[in-house]
């Protein structure tokens, strides 16, 4: 008896919000999301443009009626740029929030982290810019919305080989994150094919301040060009010490240089060198303006990176598999997530293979008069 | 030959941090038989309190950063030498005085504890609260106090302090280009700054070794770590010579941490004081512990050895050791002890039984 008294009323409440119309604010419950960034530590500008994205887009959303009519909640974890905190912050999100879905992380190793523990409980994780190799392979729970670095290197190596026409290339990895080791096995493996020549291999470490050392090695080797997959806190010291030490080749590297701060901090040090990236902010395609603007108009008009644009969408992506799955549990969630087909994003129409990545185009971009410019559109 | 040359330079300005920093560890050693754990984040807090002058001094404007003057750097290490100097001297006080007549185990594990405090309140962001803030303007508006030096310490004030994201020093404006006359003769690239860096190191061990073999406190200093009871037997005032200590090997740690900070531009977390702190660590015990000018030379040894690391390639021109690097410090840790524990410039004292 009293249980049909329970099912009445909820069949009412439902149909009296279905009466409300999809426009309606969205009401009970909140859904709640976990954003999990580097909010601080060594990349914090990844966490904090990601995490800027993922809110925008559950700003956006929740004016639209939310999702299945139910407000989102964003709730931020901060893995302050370490792969052990990481694991922590995912945790605390699984257990103590009790998201149904998690966002992110931006680092590969980080993300690596994070995605046993997701996959073990049942709770699907979206990565927006995670793009080793490695990280889908943990289990059929890691989903990600971003190109995979096997085809990033591939890139890299294509535009030094084909556009630069440069031949004699040096590599200098951070061989603390898989994102940097992962792009140099690439780079090691197609430039060659492509009748370039890897001259010589340096290594750092993430952290490190002191470069010297393995630029004078560089150095002594004369490249013509030094790939340089790492993150843009190294970059910009490394760049820095290597124009110092004389070294006046380009460097090269992938969307990990993506920050303010390797503007800021590189300066002229940064001068004419390139980099892969997910996307150029100042692309006319209306879709990336109205981001643009979007963003600008929240963020104090600062212009969103790759990160923002790529938690903008990845958060978007899993709106719209929950409201497909019309469920707030993991497997449904996770069924949907892996049938998104050709989703309208900011960075392009976004599919999820079926190895559960996403194929998607690029661009190369220059660092010239102290801002990123558009050389190459690159397809897949 | 200006591969090795270059790379001989790179190790002179690794190893001047590490010698400064090796002989805090070395002289507090000396007089209280103490290893000081907290003796490396002290060289962070210098570091980072140069880098927040500069940032009061000449403030950075629409988002590219700002270059330091000389003296606005030099400004820099003496805030820093004053202020680390102060903290060095707490610590002792507070944590290690009330030790003294304790078991050895338990000033050190105090000093470690001291350390970890240290690390994690620099992890956090200090901020004056902003009702705080907000009555400092209102005072300083009302008695029309502005510009020059006022606007200094309004930004002083206003700032955000530490926290776990990178800091950047300021780079002495025009001294990391390199100097033509290297460049040309010898193919190798010297700046300003890295004659700065070793230029400071060495007047700095120049004032020490003063300090150390011709003033009445460094006598003191001498007697106390030769023999303790005996020196307080003799009329020296332990207290204050320990603390004499303890304040001077806080501002060499203080100006290592503003050196380091000018020649590489950014400190990447307060966390810095770790690893550095334990190649110096590993470089006093290496020059033998206590002993003054074996720190120096064992900062210099370690750096050596780091760099000599990261020069070994093999046949594709891979550097197979420097992943290693790090390591190579305390391999050397290791085989000192094991072979010559007291040091490469210690005396072997032969226990009386």
């Amino acid at each position: 008896m009293k249980n049909l008294l329970q099912t009445a009323v909820v069949l009412c409440g439902i149909g009296f919000s279905a009466l409300l119309g999809v426009a309606a604010d969205p009401a009970g419950d909140p859904i709640k999301i976990g954003s999990l960034n580097s909010m601080t530590g060594g990349n914090s500008t990844f966490g904090q443009s990601c995490d800027g994205g993922i809110r925008l887009a559950a700003e956006e959303r929740n004016k639209a009626g939310g999702v299945l009519g139910r407000p989102v909640e964003i709730v931020t974890a901060d893995t302050e740029s370490q792969a052990d905190k990481t694991s922590l912050a995912v945790g605390k999100l699984i257990d103590n929030d009790h998201v149904i879905s998690v966002l992110g992380e931006v680092a590969s190793s980080r993300t690596n982290a994070a995605a046993p523990i997701c996959q073990k409980a049942k709770i699907p994780l979206l990565t927006p810019a995670s793009t080793n190799p490695k990280v889908t392979k943990f289990g059929n729970y890691v989903f990600r919305s971003c190109f995979v670095d096997d085809l990033q290197g591939l890139w890299i190596a294509k535009f030094t080989a084909n556009d630069l026409k440069l031949k004699r290339a040096a590599i200098l990895t951070d061989i603390k994150n898989d994102y940097s080791t992962g792009l140099t096995k690439v780079l090691k493996t197609e430039f060659p094919k492509l009748g370039g020549e890897i001259i010589g291999n340096e290594t750092y470490q993430a952290g490190d301040q002191d470069f010297k050392g393995q630029l004078t090695s560089l150095k002594a080797l004369n490249p013509d060009i030094i790939f340089l997959p790492g993150y843009y806190t190294e970059v910009t010291s490394i760049c820095a010490q290597a124009r110092e030490l004389g070294i006046t080749c380009p460097f090269i590297g992938g969307d990990g240089w993506d920050s303010d701060k390797t503007l800021t901090n590189g300066g002229a040090a940064v001068e004419g060198c390139y980099f892969t990236n997910h996307y150029d902010a100042s692309d006319p395609d209306p879709r990336v303006q109205a981001f643009v603007s979007k963003y600008k108009s929240s963020h104090n008009g600062e212009t969103p990176d790759a990160m923002a644009v790529l938690g903008y969408d990845a958060a978007n992506i899993l709106f719209d598999a929950i409201d497909r799955s019309k469920s707030t549990e993991g497997p449904a969630i996770r069924d949907a997530l892996a049938q998104t087909k050709d989703f309208p994003g900011v960075t392009g129409n976004i599919t999820i293979d079926k190895n559960r990545n996403a194929v998607k185009p690029g661009v190369v971009l220059q660092i010239k008069g102290g801002k990123f410019m558009l050389v190459k559109r690159v397809e897949p | 030959m200006a591969y090795v040359l270059q790379n001989l330079l790179n190790a002179l300005t690794t190893g001047s941090s590490y010698a400064l920093i090796a002989l805090g560890y070395t002289m507090v050693y000396g007089v209280l038989r103490l290893i000081n754990f907290a003796h490396g984040d002290v060289y962070m807090l210098g570091a980072f309190i140069g880098a927040y002058v500069a940032q009061i001094l000449n403030p950075s404007t629409n988002g590219t950063l700002a270059e330091q003057s000389i003296l606005q750097a030099l400004a820099g290490i003496v805030v820093a030498m004053l202020i680390c100097g102060l903290i060095g001297y707490l610590i002792e006080r507070i944590a290690y005085r009330p030790l003294r007549r304790s078991p050895k185990l338990s000033a050190l594990i105090t000093a470690i504890g001291v350390s970890m405090l240290i690390e994690y309140l620099a992890q956090m962001q200090w901020q004056l609260p902003t009702s705080v803030i907000g009555f400092a303007h209102s005072v300083a508006d009302t008695l029309h106090l502005h510009g020059g030096p006022f606007s200094v310490i309004r930004r002083a004030i206003e700032g955000r302090y530490f926290g776990p994201n990178t800091q950047s020093y300021q780079l002495i404006a025009g001294t990391n280009k390199s100097i033509p006359w290297f460049t040309d003769n010898l193919h190798m690239s010297v700046t300003l700054k890295d004659l700065i860096v070793i230029g400071t190191t060495a007047i700095a061990l120049g004032v020490l070794r003063y300090i150390v073999l011709h003033t009445r406190m460094g006598k003191a200093m001498r007697a106390v770590s030769i023999n303790y009871d005996a020196a307080r037997l003799m009329g020296i005032n332990i207290d204050r010579t320990i603390s004499f200590t303890f304040v001077l090997g806080s501002m060499l740690a203080a100006v290592g941490g503003c050196l380091e900070g000018l020649n590489h531009g950014n400190l990447n977390n307060p966390l810095i004081g770790i690893q550095t702190g334990l190649k110096a660590f590993v470089a006093a015990v290496v020059g033998g512990i206590g002993n003054i000018p074996g720190a120096a030379a064992g900062g210099l040894l370690i750096a050596l050895l780091e760099t000599a690391a990261v020069m070994v390639h093999d046949s594709h021109n891979t550097a197979i050791l420097s992943p290693y690097k790090d390591a190579i410090a305390f391999l050397v840790l290791i085989a000192v002890l094991l072979f010559r524990p007291e040091g490469l410039f210690g005396k072997a004292v032969p226990e009386k039984v």
